[in-house]
């Protein structure tokens, strides 16, 4: 840039138009920019009477948050303290006294969304193809497939698993079964989004030799789709573990029910050990299953 | 059709050995991955207490559920219902705003074409994570402990924990923004405080604004269950009425919260498509 004189370039930036001209386009654009700030300050307006009456409507309480908060940030002071008074690190042994115990829970916990997950995603993978829309065998079963899908997936897992811990008893069995639910719900139409875009040049392939519906969506729409389906049931793995982490707060296995006790009966150290065991399980997992899915899409996608 | 010569298949077959003589390695990869997920899948039953009887029993026990729940019927409860729908979506609403506040600041510092170094991207990135490895429901019985049972704690519990999602979104949105815009701030002499403000911000806003919304419509779901533990909202009323076995009130409950989560659906919808225009949100 340095070998161009500086009034060569002013020369060629600036070329300045007659007044009139010049006026009437400010005006245009003051005119423009002052219409879109109306329409800005408008909805900020009508954003804020919403949080106004949202927070009405959810009790908020200022005072009682200033006086308070206090208590959030010493109890994450109290969690961390063991009952001798010392902090919970300076000795490890006492802080996961119930290490072996609380890791075969978490094991439960994995393993129940393992389950869930699986028979969701197996359940997903025959309804999607009825549900999606250039697949659909017939008009009236894709309603009635995506009614119940969405049905699966807007009643969130934790109300399912408080029917089931009725209908099936407590235990594991009721969270696995409401995961399993959920899951089929919200992979079953992540999976008929992959479907809608497919190409579908290969099922005319295949339907031309005579092949059934089955036989179409097996051996053109599922090599199309597999990989994309493993990455959406994955992901899912991984929301369900953290869901079936608190599964034990309504009495369906795993390791909430350990960590709802140590909340209501302040077993603070134990709080802390659970949650970091918690939270050290999903990282694990969000690590292994991106790693998986890193290799499924062969390093493009993540 | 008719069969292909056999020379010309042995032709096929030496010219592409890739694809009719696959080594046994990549052959087998598929069923011994099918096999082991089967094989885990059998144990977990066995582990988790799964058997037949249970299941038989606990299908009936359901069954006789889902016909006592027909017609769903709320009873004399009706207006306890839609303010108690009312608390929900304020909750969903406040607590998704108020996440959205405070991860702004902070995605910021989490985003790598803002903080070149790793020194703070990293810890501020795996304080966001271990916030969002924790589900609302603890967050709701931590802030339970400390303003007491009620939908604030909610409102509380869905800001911090989605304070952790909106945080590495956003961060996202920042580093995938166009560079351009910066550099001809920059140009201009402009400061990086003007870089972000002119620079990034009006690229940003947009997608935020989307995500914003698309929270609020799945936040009314999580919503709806941290009343379980006593958070407030329609959730209190759910588990309770489960609790007690009143089954048309339980039909009637899950009925309203789908039709409320399609209308929130509807209209974010809506708002999502005005703001960014005819794109999906990521």
């Amino acid at each position: 840039m340095s070998h161009f004189g500086k009034s060569d370039l002013m020369a060629v930036a600036i070329s300045v138009l007659p007044e009139q001209q010049l006026a009437a386009l400010n005006d245009g654009y003051r005119r423009a920019v002052a219409r879109k700030r109306l329409r800005f300050a408008l909805s900020a307006a009508i954003a804020v009477a919403a949080l106004l009456a949202a927070a009405v409507g959810a009790e908020v309480d200022p005072a009682t948050f200033v006086a308070k908060i206090g208590n959030f940030v010493s109890y994450f002071d109290r969690i961390f303290t063991l009952e001798s008074g010392a902090r919970v690190w300076s000795d490890p042994g006492e802080w996961f006294w119930g290490f072996h115990k609380w890791l075969a829970l978490l094991g439960e916990t994995v393993l129940i969304s393992y389950v869930g997950t699986l028979s969701g995603a197996v359940l997903a993978l025959v309804l999607n193809f009825v549900a999606a829309k250039n697949t659909a065998p017939q008009p009236w079963l894709r309603i009635v497939a995506m009614r119940y899908l969405e049905f699966c997936r807007t009643v969130p897992d934790i109300v399912f698993a408080l029917i089931f811990v009725i209908a099936f008893g407590l235990g594991p069995m009721a969270g696995v079964l409401a995961i399993a639910i959920h899951s089929t719900g919200a992979l079953g139409k992540q999976f008929s989004e992959i479907v809608e875009n497919v190409d579908m040049k290969p099922v005319e392939g295949v339907r031309a030799t005579g092949a059934g519906w089955i036989s179409c969506m097996r051996f053109a729409v599922l090599p199309q789709v597999a990989a994309g389906f493993a990455g959406y049931a994955l992901l899912r793995f991984e929301i369900n573990v953290r869901g079936a982490s608190v599964m034990g707060f309504v009495g369906a296995g795993g390791i909430g029910q350990e960590l709802v006790v140590a909340i209501r009966k302040f077993y603070y150290s134990d709080v802390s050990a659970i949650l970091l065991l918690i939270i050290a399980t999903v990282f694990v997992i969000d690590i292994g299953t991106g790693w998986v899915r890193g290799r499924l899409f062969g390093g493009e996608r993540t | 059709m008719s069969e292909l010569p056999t020379s010309d298949l042995r032709a096929l077959k030496a010219r592409y050995p890739a694809v009719f003589d696959r080594p046994a390695s990549s052959r087998l990869g598929v069923p011994t991955l099918i096999l082991a997920a089967l094989a885990l899948f059998i144990f977990g039953l066995n582990e988790l207490e799964f058997s037949p009887q249970r299941m038989w029993a606990g299908l009936n026990q359901l069954g006789w559920f889902v016909l006592l729940m027909i017609p769903p019927d709320p009873g004399a409860s009706l207006p306890t219902y839609l303010a108690a729908m009312g608390e929900t979506l304020s909750i969903a609403v406040l607590g998704t705003t108020l996440a959205a506040a405070m991860a702004l600041p902070v995605s910021l510092l989490a985003a790598r074409n803002i903080v070149p170094t790793n020194l703070v991207r990293f810890p501020v990135r795996r304080f966001l994570d271990s916030i969002r490895g924790v589900d609302t429901l603890i967050w709701a019985l931590v802030w339970i402990n400390v303003v007491g049972l009620g939908p604030f704690a909610g409102v509380l519990a869905i800001a911090v924990s989605d304070f952790g999602s909106f945080g590495k979104l956003f961060s996202e949105a920042f580093e995938t923004a166009d560079q351009k815009q910066v550099e001809g701030i920059r140009a201009a002499g402009g400061t990086p405080l003007h870089e972000i403000r002119f620079g990034l911000l009006p690229q940003v806003l947009p997608v935020i604004a989307g995500q914003l919304l698309y929270f609020i419509e799945s936040n009314t779901r999580s919503a709806t269950i941290i009343g379980i533990v006593g958070a407030g909202g329609i959730g209190l009323q759910l588990a309770e009425q489960i609790r007690v076995l009143e089954w048309q009130k339980v039909s009637f409950l899950i009925l309203m919260i789908m039709v409320a989560v399609a209308a929130i659906d509807a209209i974010s919808s809506r708002l999502r498509f005005a703001i960014i225009g005819r794109r999906a949100v990521v």
